[in-house]
């Protein structure tokens, strides 16, 4: 386990691991955030197969369906907000209508943009990414899983979101830990509510659970790293054993992944549940962890979010 | 390749085909199939290397058909092709058809990627060119068929800049123009004229020439193919619903399909139709 990093710093590392390692196929582009979303990195080492295309994050996703459609494998970066709304259009038309193998990884999603403010604060990208037919929606939670994230990306055929982001996260996992596309991961057995994160909340329902545990109550923690395919089955599980459920996520309560958790656990198990995360709002100007404690999604809102729903 | 003559005579082939299909399936667009029926009869019959028992044949031309609503024309061009049997035709817009209502890359053997949300094809076709260039294919053309309607979207000028910058000489665009939009007149409702300048101010070499006489869009296409570092548009002037006077012209046209009664009209006045028209 290493120091705290931040998801996006995985991304064009990752690419460069993969091109030294034979992948002919990998290609990046990016629509002038290169060096914020590390793109930049791959491009140095690879130029001529980084394409910048200006501010045009729609360009960027319909260049990038070209060259799947010559057999590469695109890598695509930007902002989250852009990737997805900007050019939603691109990304179910083009990319996901003709199954391309084209891989958004976009950076700074979520409210831990921080100071640039809601313009730039990411919160319906899950939603928006999820319901799209043939794609897969990774939110890694640290460094470790981030670069998993990207190589599965890499080795799976059709279209990828993985979401990235600009805040530095604590490592949740072992370098050589053992993922599985469609598996969320225990991180920590309990018995008596079960907190199933993704993303930058997985650290912080890790905490939770210690704060719970000093209460009386134990926790399960389970990262829902892959919200598409989502592995329903653990949670089921996991809800059977607990009979309570939070969801953690920097992003809006409707349509991420608290809304897939409560649709699986709706049809197959019911169970109480509560959703943490943004709830209906816009982001705002603001140092993100000041944002994290704005907007309640701290390990203490976490365990209070438990412990409300425990004494329901 | 087929010669001029025999590329009109299929040109008229492919318009009863489209009028056939829509009547058939009752619904679609034949204004502007009919207006990209010369356009396309020349590209698939006298242009691009492919090999219709070989879609996937890396080294063959790629036709991106922008304008996606136009799918009838492109599907019976496939067909005359040989990539999939003429019958198949009269399954367009059908449940469980391989021809949908636009072209679908996942269901219509010989679509290279799908399009029908408007704007999008230039930029596939740039992708396209990209990854052609880095595999040494530079032989390959990329053709890309837009309305020029469809011109409206913004996506074309980002593509058009991106092209020029990475100097795709193997991008060629035809602008299908004929003038009218399902609002009425193009020049009525948000002018684009005029589209060969606005092209070359960013970067493009661009040639006007008739999208009805297939010798002439024969040359601009050779004229297109040479190696000057910038892709190239060729604005083909055409007339929407062509061959068909009484669709001619009417934006009405755009999207709905004749009865029995007006494609049995439309198949008789195209029968009589010459072959030069």
């Amino acid at each position: 386990m290493g120091d705290k990093r931040a998801t996006r710093e995985a991304f064009g590392e990752t690419l460069i691991e993969l091109a030294r390692e034979g992948r002919d196929d990998v290609v990046a582009l990016d629509a002038d955030l290169a060096k914020s979303t590390t793109t930049a990195k791959f491009a140095a080492e690879y130029p001529e197969r980084f394409f910048d295309v200006g501010i045009a994050e729609q360009n960027m996703v319909d260049t990038a369906a070209g060259l799947a459609a010559t057999g590469f494998t695109p890598f695509t970066g930007s902002f989250a907000v852009f990737a997805t709304g900007r050019a939603y259009d691109q990304v179910r038309n083009t990319v996901c209508y003709s199954n391309l193998s084209v891989k958004l990884c976009p950076t700074h999603a979520g409210v831990t943009v921080g100071p640039d403010g809601g313009s730039h604060e990411m919160i319906e990208d899950i939603a928006l990414m999820r319901v799209l037919p043939r794609m897969r929606v990774l939110v890694p939670a640290d460094y470790t899983a981030a670069k998993w994230a990207v190589r599965a990306a890499a080795s799976t055929p059709g279209p990828f979101y993985v979401r990235l982001g600009r805040a530095t996260v604590g490592a949740v996992y072992p370098d050589d830990f053992a993922f599985e596309l469609g598996r969320a991961n225990v991180l920590r057995e309990g018995s008596d509510v079960t907190l199933v994160a993704c993303g930058v909340m997985v650290e912080r329902a890790l905490a939770a659970a210690e704060l719970l545990a000093a209460q009386g109550t134990s926790a399960e923690v389970i990262d829902a790293v892959s919200i598409k395919p989502l592995d329903g089955d653990t949670i089921v599980a996991s809800a059977g054993k607990t009979g309570a459920v939070v969801t953690c996520e920097e992003h809006s309560i409707i349509g991420g992944l608290g809304s897939a958790v409560a649709e699986v656990l709706g049809e197959r198990h019911p169970v109480p549940l509560v959703r943490v995360g943004v709830n209906d709002t816009f982001g705002t100007s603001g140092d993100p962890e000041e944002l994290m404690r704005h907007f309640g999604l701290t390990a203490e809102d976490v365990a209070q979010a438990a412990g409300k729903l425990l004494s329901r | 390749m087929l010669d001029v003559g025999a590329i009109e005579s299929m040109a008229r082939r492919l318009r009863c085909d489209v009028v056939e299909m829509l009547a058939e399936a009752g619904s679609g667009h034949p204004g502007g199939s009919l207006s990209a029926a010369d356009i396309v009869a020349a590209l698939y019959f006298g242009v691009m290397e492919h090999d219709p028992k070989r879609p996937d044949m890396p080294e063959r031309d790629r036709f991106i058909l922008s304008k996606g609503h136009a799918a009838p024309v492109l599907y019976a061009a496939l067909a005359e092709a040989g990539y999939f049997p003429r019958e198949n035709l009269k399954t367009l817009r059908k449940l469980g058809s391989m021809l949908q209502g636009h072209p679908d890359s996942t269901k219509t053997p010989g679509v290279e990627v799908s399009t029908g949300s408007l704007g999008n094809g230039l930029a596939i076709s740039n992708g396209i060119a990209l990854g052609l260039r880095l595999r040494g294919q530079d032989e390959q053309r990329v053709f890309c068929l837009m309305g020029d309607g469809e011109l409206q979207e913004g996506l074309v000028w980002e593509a058009a800049m991106f092209a020029a910058q990475q100097k795709l000489e193997r991008v060629i665009a035809i602008v299908d123009r004929n003038g009218l939009q399902i609002d009425g007149r193009t020049s009525e409702v948000v002018a684009v004229d005029p589209i060969a300048e606005k092209f070359r101010a960013f970067g493009w070499e661009a040639m006007n020439c008739d999208g009805h006489d297939v010798r002439a869009i024969l040359t601009a296409i050779d004229g297109a193919s040479g190696r000057h570092g910038k892709p190239t548009v060729i604005v083909a002037d055409t007339v929407k619903g062509a061959g068909v006077s009484f669709m001619e012209d009417r934006c009405e046209w755009h999207g709905t399909a004749p009865s029995a009664e007006q494609a049995e009209a439309a198949l008789a006045e195209l029968e009589q139709m010459p072959d030069n028209a």
